[in-house]
């Protein structure tokens, strides 16, 4: 059970560099923001993994804490794509 | 004889509660897999944000769930936070793609060449008529 932890835990980091990857090369803004959601998304399950591979639960607190945090960024960087300011104070839009 | 029964029951249900955290695992991590796949190989921002939104969210679900059980069946924690991080990955993920897809769209980034319909072609110059009526009514 634990090689197969392990296997799971290569087989995402794998797909963790290909994220990197876009990361790095991306044309647009856009391009890397998604890239860097999909890697907030990738790094939660890595850390299931190594929490299952260490065997304690005192990582699981850290999924939620990183899954909020890359939902706050991703939305933060869409509001300064889209209008250029990331609180805006214009009520009528 | 009632001894050994019970561990023969015990070891069946290991063997069901493994089979199922491998099955779920297996899903999860292949679709991050896919995840990657689709992010370097699409054409496109739009089609690179539907690749990252959906494969990827339906991964973690499943990796996350595979934990989950195993810290729940094998280990006796059952632990409360994984089931909130769950529907708040669930909830998330496809929101803050459709509010980067939005943004790209609306930051004016090129939809890529072999798209065949654009259904938002107007709404670009509707935005962009409407922020010049907003500056001239302040000023």
């Amino acid at each position: 059970m634990m090689m197969f932890y392990w296997i799971s835990l290569i087989v995402v980091s794998i797909g963790f560099t290909g994220l990197l990857f876009r990361l790095v090369k991306g044309p647009t803004i856009a391009d890397r923001v998604v890239a860097l959601d999909a890697i907030g998304i990738s790094l939660v399950s890595i850390v299931a993994l190594l929490s299952l591979i260490t065997e304690t639960e005192y990582f699981l607190e850290i999924i939620l804490l990183l899954s909020i945090l890359s939902f706050i960024g991703t939305i933060a960087f869409a509001k300064f794509l889209e209008r250029g300011e990331i609180f805006d104070r214009n009520n009528n839009r | 004889m009632q001894n050994s029964l019970r561990e023969e029951r015990f070891s069946i249900e290991t063997t069901i509660v493994n089979i199922l955290i491998i099955l779920l695992m297996s899903t999860g991590v292949i679709f991050s897999l896919v995840t990657a796949l689709g992010l370097i190989r699409l054409p496109d921002v739009y089609t690179r944000t539907h690749a990252a939104s959906k494969s990827s969210t339906l991964g973690v679900l499943c990796v996350l769930t595979a934990t989950f059980i195993h810290f729940w069946l094998v280990e006796g924690i059952f632990n409360t936070q994984m089931i909130i991080a769950i529907a708040f990955l669930f909830i998330t993920a496809p929101v803050g793609g459709h509010m980067i897809g939005r943004a790209a769209y609306m930051s004016g980034i090129k939809v890529a060449e072999e798209t065949v319909r654009d259904d938002m072609e107007g709404a670009l110059k509707e935005r962009k008529k409407r922020l010049m009526d907003n500056k001239t009514t302040e000023q």
